[in-house]
């Protein structure tokens, strides 16, 4: 199967369907082994299953890499109520696309994934929060829960276990905040879409104001092959910390950009010039992003032996984040690449904090002044200190995630600004 | 403070190297005020639910990596936070500067600017000069219908007037709208807050001039107001007010917070009914008939000609108003019953409908349109009349005792009105057609020219003070109808309207024990004994 296009280097666990319609039915995920974990998770206690994924090391995919095993293990042992799991299926950092191939090919892995999931948290309801854009997945994903729940697998008395789950694919409106944990269950309560002020964690008031666990689409659909073949077979890929499989969605200037599902400790130069197939002829590395837009900007100086694992990137001075790996070559202007994201992040801030708010338009605004020739040496210090204003002072951490890339970029590319900053009063623009 | 049996029930911890000892729930916000240390804040509002969502009053708690918003943060026992360290200044400092970067600071044509807290946290710790050089974001103005109209460039989102709609008046005509920095507060429909009974209330809470009152627009500026304590008197639920005063009129009622009464809220129907206050048409003088006509004359000269013509022996009845204070009325009691005793009438407005306020169940504008019917109701009064106030009467048109009338404008009656009395005396504030037969005309002040107490629904009784100066020989009705009662030798003449207030509690039981000082501005449940002395 080749699956856009697909490199021998791949450990294809998650990835394995994709390309295959098949996979997209009840019938056609069984033929490939489904459903068996989720039978074989029924049978165990819901200890031994949070252990199991203990035991694997799996690490969340949303972007925090929080030990999915340890988080389950916070729900209340003792049931007081309803509990929920939330699936953030709202995939929108700037850079990833994993979570809707995942959606589109393999729903039923998730499905299975939400099933155990909810089971080990004692929930009876599955919400799968979908970007709003997600127009064909989020139908892909429909018609798999349709089909599961005919099939017996979601609903009551699953699979004669004596348990009742049920799923809810729900669609959000198109708004990147949404896929903050707490923003997400406002959304789903109806509510405008604003990350909550934390404490109270979900796990203790989450959905509904009940215990909830949220996990990514990745995080989910990875489950069922821990619990189908044991938390240390997952252990065989990726490093000590960071074990298993991950989804690299690479974009920008390589040859072979798309998903590639490698084991974590990956080369990030091997990713580069092996996977993606190098650069256009004459150009050459000069930035990466390795964890989605959220992460600080990597120098190619940054880049020499650096692994692909949530330490190696760490120790490079950024971020894995969501493996979103987005590859610039001499070609880029970064100071447009970093007001380009910073809009977004303007674009995007739900509003409520005052340094966010106001902060990611001022950012978004003396960048465009800049680029535009305007800016003045200045600028980069007042840059540097509107970031610093909105770094650890907000709800959620988009505005860290806005001011993050431009302190990282005017640290390592300052060139690249007093280029834009010098021709500008060449020129004579104040 | 008496002694606690649990000592487990209090927390203590440190704010800025000064230890404070407060019940456990505490937020660090309420510990800190209640040391008199205001920490900055806009979202918070103590009648609101709090989304911590400004990040002014993050402050620095010793072992948490970050700064903790301290209006949720609830204290712990040990806690040390710093509300003036280099970070927590710094952080303020930020957050300010980020107000102002869109904020048309148009301070000079702002209706808020003196009493605005953007103004009020900048001036006391903003950056000397701001680094915006960007162009700002414009929504400009908008009509939110009601008395409310909307500056969105003013605005600092912290979205107390939502919340007001949706958790207090429970009736959610707000929203934001958009998000980001295109986040705005709009109206769902064309109407906006109109006919909404408590949306006047999202001009008082909102901390800058984004909403401001149609009546009040570019009326006055603040510093030029003078605040006196008073109680609305436009129903019996007496909510703690304050009257604001330029040129000796009012030019708008503000809400005092009273937990126990209104929270920090007044109904827009007391609120927009102060106009009459302000009315030029006043009693200026006392009057006395000479030969057919009433001729004005000194104090003096009336009250000799009064008492020379009162009779023991005559038959007496009086009209009173539920508007008049509880001094006024118990008074005018003491006079009847010195003078024979007779039948005391009054007349209040009543409305088809209380208007509760949900989120504030204590409060609700009243049937009772009037403030002291309690009062009344307390000294023997008998209530007559409809529900407009009028009619009632008819059983006085060919009275011929002697007749004295307090307060009520009579604005029923015609000008024949007291033509049979033997002797008819009028106490009112404004001049009234049905007063023209009378023999003595005395002018009294308006609540909001004098001290006294209303009664409320509760039967709390409340103390309001002069707020503006009574046209020069008004007098309140107590010290004329006292004098009457020390020339029959039934009491002394008052000198304060707290010893009014003493003398009424020897025929009111219920006021036994209450004094002034103990009624202090919060007011205090008849009955019930008084712990309270602070002002
Ligand atoms: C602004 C913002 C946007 C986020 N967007 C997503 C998202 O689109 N998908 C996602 O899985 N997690 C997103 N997260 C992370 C979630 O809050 C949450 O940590 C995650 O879903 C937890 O799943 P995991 O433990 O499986 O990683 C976002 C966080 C923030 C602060
Ligand atoms: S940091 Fe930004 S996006 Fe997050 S809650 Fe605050 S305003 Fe909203
Ligand atoms: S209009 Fe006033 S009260 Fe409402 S959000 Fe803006 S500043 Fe706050
Ligand atoms: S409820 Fe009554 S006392 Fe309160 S403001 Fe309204 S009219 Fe005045």
């Amino acid at each position: 199967m080749a699956y856009p296009y697909t490199h021998e280097k791949e450990v294809r666990v998650l990835s394995r369907g994709w390309g295959d319609p098949r996979t997209r039915t009840v019938e056609g995920w069984k033929a490939m082994g489904g459903y068996t974990a989720l039978e074989k998770a029924l049978g165990m206690s819901r200890q031994e299953v949070i252990e199991e994924v203990k035991v694997s090391g799996l690490r969340g995919r949303g972007g925090a890499g929080f030990p999915t095993g340890i988080k389950w293990s916070f729900m209340p042992g003792e049931k007081k109520g309803p509990h929920y799991l939330c699936c953030n299926a709202d995939e929108s950092e700037p850079g990833t696309f994993k979570d809707r191939e995942l959606l589109r090919w393999t729903p039923h892995q998730l499905i299975e994934g939400c099933l155990i999931g909810a089971y080990a948290i004692q929930a009876e309801h599955v919400f799968i929060y979908c970007r709003g854009e997600f127009f064909e997945a989020t139908q892909v994903l429909a018609r798999a829960v349709e089909e599961a729940y005919e099939a017996g697998y979601i609903g009551k008395n699953i699979l004669g276990s004596g348990q009742d789950i049920d799923i809810t694919v729900f669609a959000g409106a198109g708004a990147y905040i949404c896929g903050e944990e707490t923003a997400l269950m406002n959304s789903i309560e109806g509510r405008r879409g604003l990350p909550r002020v934390k404490p109270p964690f979900p796990a203790a008031v989450g959905l509904f104001g009940k215990p909830t666990t949220i996990n990514n689409v990745e995080t989910l659909s990875s489950i069922p092959h821990i619990l189908n073949n044991g938390g240390s077979w997952y252990r065989q890929w990726g490093t000590e910390k960071s074990p298993g499989t991950k989804l690299f969605c690479v974009s920008g200037h390589v040859r072979r950009p798309g998903n590639y599902e490698l084991p974590l400790g990956f080369p990030l130069e091997e990713l580069i010039y092996d996977v993606c197939g190098g650069f256009r002829e004459g150009r050459s590395l000069k930035a990466v992003i390795p964890g989605g837009s959220s992460v600080p900007i990597m120098s190619a100086a940054d880049c020499e032996g650096c692994t692909l694992d949530y330490e190696g990137v760490v120790e490079k001075g950024s971020m894995l984040g969501c493996a979103s790996v987005i590859i610039m070559d001499d070609s880029t202007n970064i100071v447009k690449q970093v007001r380009r994201m910073v809009d977004f992040y303007a674009h995007e801030s739900c509003g409520q904090c005052t340094p966010c708010r106001e902060g990611t338009q001022w950012l978004a605004r003396i960048l465009l002044r800049i680029e535009k020739g305007r800016g003045t040496a200045e600028d980069l210090d007042t840059l540097l200190e509107l970031g610093d204003q909105m770094t650890g002072t907000t709800i959620c951490v988009l505005s860290d995630s806005a001011a993050a890339p431009v302190a990282s970029s005017i640290q390592k590319f300052k060139d690249d600004y007093l280029a834009l900053i010098r021709r500008g009063e060449k020129v004579g623009a104040a | 403070m008496p002694e606690s049996t649990h000592p487990q029930e209090t927390v203590t911890l440190t704010i800025d190297g000064r230890e404070v000892i407060v019940p456990p729930g505490t937020t660090i916000l309420q510990a800190a005020e209640s040391m008199g240390n205001r920490i900055p804040h806009y979202c918070y509002h103590p009648g609101l639910s709090a989304p911590a969502q400004c990040r002014l009053c993050l402050v620095e708690v010793e072992g948490a990596p970050k700064l903790q918003p301290s209006c949720v943060t609830q204290v712990r026992d040990g806690q040390v936070v710093h509300t003036t360290s280099a970070k927590a200044t710094a952080m303020r400092q930020g957050v300010l500067e980020f107000y102002l970067a869109n904020h048309p600071l148009d301070c000079p044509i702002c209706d808020q600017s003196g009493e605005c807290k953007l103004q009020d946290y900048v001036h006391a710790e903003g950056r000397k000069h701001g680094r915006s050089r960007e162009p700002k974001r414009v929504f400009g103005r908008d009509d939110f219908g009601g008395d409310v109209l909307f500056y969105g460039d003013r605005c600092v989102m912290c979205t107390r007037c939502v919340r007001f709609m949706n958790e207090v008046a429970q009736d959610p005509r707000l929203t934001v709208v958009e998000r980001g920095n295109r986040s705005v507060i709009d109206t769902f429909f064309e109407d906006g807050v109109e006919g909404s009974p408590y949306a006047g209330n999202i001009v008082d809470i909102c901390p800058v001039g984004a909403l401001v009152s149609k009546d009040f627009l570019h009326k006055a500026r603040a510093w030029d107001l003078d605040h006196t304590p008073s109680v609305c008197p436009n129903c019996s639920q007496g909510c703690n007010i304050d009257l604001h005063v330029r040129d000796n009129r009012v030019q708008r009622l503000k809400p005092r917070a009273n937990p126990e009464v209104n929270g920090h809220w007044m109904c827009d129907y007391g609120r927009h009914r102060y106009e009459w206050i302000n009315r030029d048409d006043r009693l200026r003088r006392p009057l006395y008939r000479e030969g057919g006509d009433t001729v004005p004359g000194e104090w003096g000269t009336v009250l000799s000609e009064l008492l020379e013509r009162l009779e023991e022996t005559r038959p007496i009845r009086a009209v009173a108003s539920p508007f008049a204070s509880t001094e006024e009325l118990a008074t005018l009691r003491r006079v009847v019953d010195a003078l024979g005793g007779g039948e005391i009438l009054f007349r209040s407005p009543e409305a088809d409908d209380e208007i509760p306020l949900p989120g504030f169940p204590q409060l609700a504008r009243r049937r009772d349109l009037s403030p002291n019917r309690r009062a009344a109701e307390l000294l023997g009064m008998k209530r007559v009349g409809d529900a407009e106030g009028r009619g009632g009467l008819e059983s006085l048109a060919d009275y011929t005792g002697t007749l004295i009338v307090l307060g009520d404008a009579l604005a029923d009656m015609d000008e024949g009105f007291g033509s049979h009395a033997a002797l008819y005396l009028y106490l009112g504030s404004h001049p009234s057609p049905a007063a023209t037969k009378a023999d003595v005309v005395l002018p009294i002040p308006t609540f909001a020219e004098q001290e006294g107490t209303f009664i409320n629904v509760e039967e709390r009784v409340q103390r309001f003070w002069p707020g503006l100066l009574p046209p020069e020989q008004a007098r309140p009705a107590w010290m004329p109808l006292g004098a009457i009662l020390a020339r029959l030798g039934a009491g002394e003449l008052p000198a304060t309207a707290a010893e009014a207030f003493l003398a009424a509690a020897e025929l009111m039981p219920e006021l036994m024990g209450l004094r002034y000082e103990t009624i202090g501005t919060r007011g205090a449940i008849l009955n019930e004994p008084v712990l309270v002395t602070a002002p």
